[in-house]
Formats: structure tokens, C-alpha cells, sequence
């Protein structure tokens, strides 16, 4: 009992007692959160994940600012019906550049992990325009000014120094062609045209294969940058990145 | 306060805590007992469940983290669950997958699989641009009509299925590109206009006669070798009949004008790698079914 009557003196020195509860409070904070930072298998190896491209990173400012997430979720969950309707299930290391991910909670909409690709982009235009005039029972509101807006893309070289800041390893070529790349995305043909090489050659080299950039006009607008042609650029890379035939859901330390 | 004398309350036989503030005494109720033992039960639920399932994580250098006697994985059961769910299909997926389209006919119970399969399968997948019962939209080919731009057979919509439509990173892809015969320079403004009162006149529609004999040497020469020299179009090539009055693009002059000016060239995606074989049969064998299969 006499360690019990010790207790006198914690409330009896402010200062003390504020150090004992930092110190309680922060077991079970440390015990959650210091094996995310050492553990092996806390995120996993995957072949083909790169930083975004300039284009689509600006394309998911937009969706973030359009609140995209509020209705659709970016996580296929390993559910059998998920994974038959939405493909294979998300792995942590396809957020692993999203900052902050977009996993979302809600699902008015359908997940969009795994949307890259699935439908064409003139879809995505057409429906991001005028949702209800494709889908009928649609709840969406449109997005047409989307397309009207040019895409304001001045400061692209800071957004991607910010970026590297937190750990997305965008080289000092990759920042210093910021623009150049970004425009070679969206308009290959002509403002683009001498950037195209060097994007393929430092994206694609960062996925480690080729093709995971795409490249065209996206809105129906060659001469110009609209944010249209920015989140349509975004929405069908979402989930095309990883090499699934690389990797191993079978491997222990993938098993979670 | 010593340990020897406890401050039992004289009213209620209680014992306090010994604090006393300007005479107020608290009493030292002991917890309720239901409380404490849920509580207690947390607790041995708490290290049960830690034993079973995977929890503690290793210090650093020491591996990963305890995989608990049950082993759990979650995405080990997906992978159980979703092999199970081929499994029931298989034996019903392997005779689709050989059949013919005369034997899924014949055979009720293969066609309503078949059928239950592709329905959902193109619920999830195609309804998006198709609409749903393959009902269409403006640029987007309705299925449930007998009008076919490439292929209407069961195998021909297989194929488009798996390889899609103008799809560049397949080398099966079904591909042919109208040129945009204005935006590219090919044909002035008003022989554009022309062209479309020719169009038009194919289905009866014009009431301009004089811009449709102008049209006509431009059409025999621009525009029959694909899509016939009555129009009728050309499927080997994708290329619509111009004469019945399905308009993929809108059939006002407009409409007809701006196809003629920008062409129009739209994309459907390669199933091949999203989709099994199965639900890709399945799917051609619901879309066969809408209506218009041959």
C-alpha cells in the first residue's frame, strides 16, 4: 500500500503531474505509431509506382479541391465483392506519393482506385460535363466549367519541390522540367513536342517501365491547358501504376 | 491520513476518502460490481484476442509482427474467397467457354448463366457508357438495337470486348480513323456543308436538291470507299450505314456538319486484361441477347 500513498505528491507538484501523464498517454501513442516507421512490411514492394507527373499531380489538386473524395472512396478493401467488382484490392504503396491520400469514407459514387483506364477519356469528359446526360439515375453534380477553366500552372516547379519535401523523390530534372513536362502531357503535338522524350524518359524510367504515362489531348481543346485536361489526366492514371504481374499476394510478408 | 485509521461516515456507515474541504468529507464508494467486471473481462478478451490474431509488433530488427494461432489474413481470405467463387462457376464456365452459340441457345440452363453472369458483369463495367440494358447515348452505340458498326455476331462481340475499340496499346484493337475533313483541310467549309445535305438525303431527309447534286462526285470520291458508294456503310471497317436512322453522333445537320468537319473517332477500352475469359463470354452472350445479335 505505501506506493499508493505516494500519490500525494504527484498532485501535489503541477509539474510533475504533467510529465506523468505525457508519459502514459504517450505508450499507447508510441506503441501504434513507432513500428509504422521501422517495420519491413508496413508498406510493401511493388514494381511500377513513380511520383506524378506534373499534369496529373495538378489534376489531383483539383480533385481534392472539388472535394472528390467526399463521395468517392480510393480503396478497394479486400472483399470478395469488391475485388470482383473493382479489381484487385488497394495496397498501401499506391498512396504511398498522395499527400494526403485519398481513401475516403463515403461512397455515393463508385471507388475510384482503380478507375484509370476503365472507361475512355472522352467518358470522363463527356460524363465530368454533363454527368446525367450518360448515366440518367446519376447524383452528380456537373463539372463542364472544368473545362472552360486554363489550368493555372505557374508555381509547378515549387509544387513539386514541396512534394520532395515530404518524401516523394521527384529528381532535380524532374523539377526543373516541371513545366516543360506538363505541357508535353497535354499537348504532345505541338507546345509539348520537345518535352516528350525527356518526360517519358524520366517517368517511365522512375516506374521502371514503359507506357505508365500517357499522353494526348484530353478535353477535345488541343490549344490549351484546361483543368479538365488535368484530372481526366489523373483520374485514369488512378490505379494503373502498380505491375500486378510482379507482384506477389502470395508472399508472407505480404499477408496482413 | 494513516493506513490504520480509516474515516468510516457516520450517516451512511461509509468509508470516505480522508480529504476534507472546509469540513466536506467524500465518500469512497467502491465501483459498481457489474462495471468492474466487464472491465475485467475486456481486459482477459484483450489478451485472448492478442494470442489468436496477428498484433504485437516486433522491436526493430526483430521481423515483422506476431502472426497470432489463428494466423488471419484478410487478404489470404479474399484470395480464398474469390477462388471458391470460381470454383462454383468453373464447371458451368468451362462448357460457355467452348460453346458455340447454337449450344448456349439450346441449353436453358448454360444460357441463364450465361446471361445472370453477363447482366452483372455489364452492370458493372459497360452500363457506364452504354447505358444501362445497352440503351446508348449520344456517341456511345446503343446494343439493344440490330445496328452494328462492326461486328454483331456472338464471336464478333467477343473480340470487341477483349480488344476494344481504337485502342492503342492493344495490337488487336479494332481500328479506322475518319479523317476531319474540314479541321484538316481537306474539304472547304461550304462542300462540308454540302456533304452533310447529301448525307441527309440518304435517309430522305434534305430539302436542299441543289447541294446535294454538288455533293454527290465529293461523296463517290471522299467518302465511298469506306462507307460504300450508297452509303450503306462497311462494317469489315467500322463504318456506319449511313442510310437507316441511327445516328451515333446526333442526325440534325449540325450534328452531321461537325462529324464531317472534326470526324469523329471515339474509344472503347480492351477488356482483355480486366475481365476472365468467362465473363467476357458471358458479357458477349448478354449484349448478343439485347436484341440485335446475329
Amino acid at each position: 500500500m505505501s506506493i499508493m500513498n505516494k500519490h500525494g505528491l504527484l498532485e501535489r507538484h503541477s509539474l510533475l503531474l504533467t510529465v506523468g501523464i505525457l508519459v502514459v498517454v504517450s505508450i499507447g501513442g508510441l506503441i501504434q505509431m513507432a513500428p509504422l516507421a521501422y517495420m519491413d512490411n508496413t508498406i510493401e514492394k511493388v514494381d511500377g509506382m513513380r511520383p506524378y507527373t506534373p499534369l496529373e499531380l495538378m489534376g489531383r489538386d483539383i480533385y481534392v479541391r472539388e472535394g472528390c473524395y467526399v463521395c468517392h472512396s480510393q480503396m478497394v478493401r479486400p472483399l470478395r465483392d469488391e475485388v470482383e467488382r473493382y479489381g484487385h484490392y488497394s495496397l498501401a504503396a499506391e498512396s504511398m506519393y498522395d499527400h494526403p491520400f485519398q481513401w475516403g469514407s463515403k461512397r455515393t459514387g463508385p471507388d475510384l482506385a482503380r478507375v484509370g483506364g476503365k472507361y475512355s477519356a472522352e467518358w470522363q469528359v463527356d460524363h465530368l460535363k454533363d454527368p446525367r446526360a450518360l448515366v440518367p439515375e446519376s447524383v452528380m453534380p456537373p463539372y463542364a466549367f472544368l473545362a472552360d477553366k486554363k489550368l493555372n500552372f505557374d508555381r509547378i516547379a515549387e509544387r513539386l519541390r514541396t512534394e520532395r519535401m515530404l518524401g516523394v523523390p521527384y529528381t532535380d530534372e524532374m523539377i526543373e522540367n516541371a513545366e516543360g513536362h506538363l505541357y508535353a502531357q497535354a499537348d504532345p503535338d505541338e507546345k509539348g513536342y520537345d518535352h516528350l522524350d525527356s518526360l517519358l524518359e524520366q517517368y517511365d524510367g522512375a516506374s521502371g517501365r514503359e507506357g505508365s504515362v500517357e499522353f494526348r489531348d484530353y478535353d477535345g481543346d488541343p490549344g490549351r491547358v484546361t483543368e479538365m485536361d488535368a484530372i481526366v489526366a489523373y483520374l485514369q492514371m488512378t490505379g494503373t501504376l502498380v505491375d500486378f504481374s510482379t507482384y506477389e499476394a502470395d508472399d508472407l510478408s505480404n499477408r496482413r | 491520513m494513516t493506513d490504520e485509521t480509516k474515516d468510516i461516515d457516520q450517516y451512511s456507515g461509509v468509508e470516505t476518502t480522508g480529504h476534507s474541504w472546509d469540513g466536506i468529507k467524500e465518500l469512497n464508494n467502491p465501483l459498481p460490481r457489474w462495471w468492474l467486471y466487464v472491465w475485467y473481462m475486456s481486459i482477459a478478451w484483450a489478451i485472448v484476442y492478442m494470442i489468436l490474431m496477428p498484433a504485437i509488433p516486433a522491436l526493430p530488427g526483430l521481423g515483422t509482427n506476431t502472426k497470432g494461432l489463428r494466423g488471419h489474413s484478410d487478404r489470404a481470405e479474399v484470395a480464398k474467397a474469390v477462388t471458391e467463387l470460381k470454383t462454383a462457376r468453373d464447371a458451368q464456365s468451362v462448357v460457355l467457354l467452348d460453346a458455340g452459340l447454337e449450344t448456349i441457345e439450346t441449353d436453358r440452363t448454360l444460357q441463364q448463366f450465361a446471361l445472370a453472369m453477363g447482366e452483372s458483369a455489364f452492370g458493372d463495367n459497360c452500363a457506364t457508357c452504354h447505358g444501362a440494358g445497352g440503351r446508348g447515348a449520344i456517341g456511345y452505340p446503343a446494343l439493344a438495337d440490330d445496328v452494328w458498326l462492326w461486328d454483331g455476331s456472338l464471336d464478333g462481340i467477343e473480340y470487341t470486348i477483349r480488344h476494344g475499340i481504337r485502342h492503342d496499346t492493344d495490337d488487336g484493337t479494332r481500328f479506322s480513323a475518319m479523317p476531319a475533313f474540314g479541321r484538316d483541310g481537306l474539304l472547304k467549309r461550304s462542300e462540308v456543308d454540302d456533304l452533310a445535305q447529301y448525307v441527309l438525303s440518304l435517309s430522305g431527309r434534305s430539302e436542299d436538291s441543289d447541294a446535294v447534286a454538288r455533293a454527290a462526285p465529293i461523296f463517290q470520291q471522299q467518302c465511298s470507299t469506306c462507307h460504300g458508294e450508297n452509303g450503306t456503310g462497311d462494317r469489315t471497317q467500322g463504318a456506319p450505314n449511313l442510310t437507316d436512322a441511327e445516328w451515333l453522333y446526333g442526325g440534325r445537320v449540325a450534328d452531321i456538319e461537325a462529324t464531317i468537319y472534326n470526324a469523329r473517332n471515339s474509344h472503347m477500352p480492351a477488356w482483355d486484361d480486366r475481365l476472365d475469359d468467362a465473363t467476357i463470354k458471358a458479357i458477349a452472350v448478354y449484349v448478343h441477347s439485347l436484341g440485335g445479335g446475329e
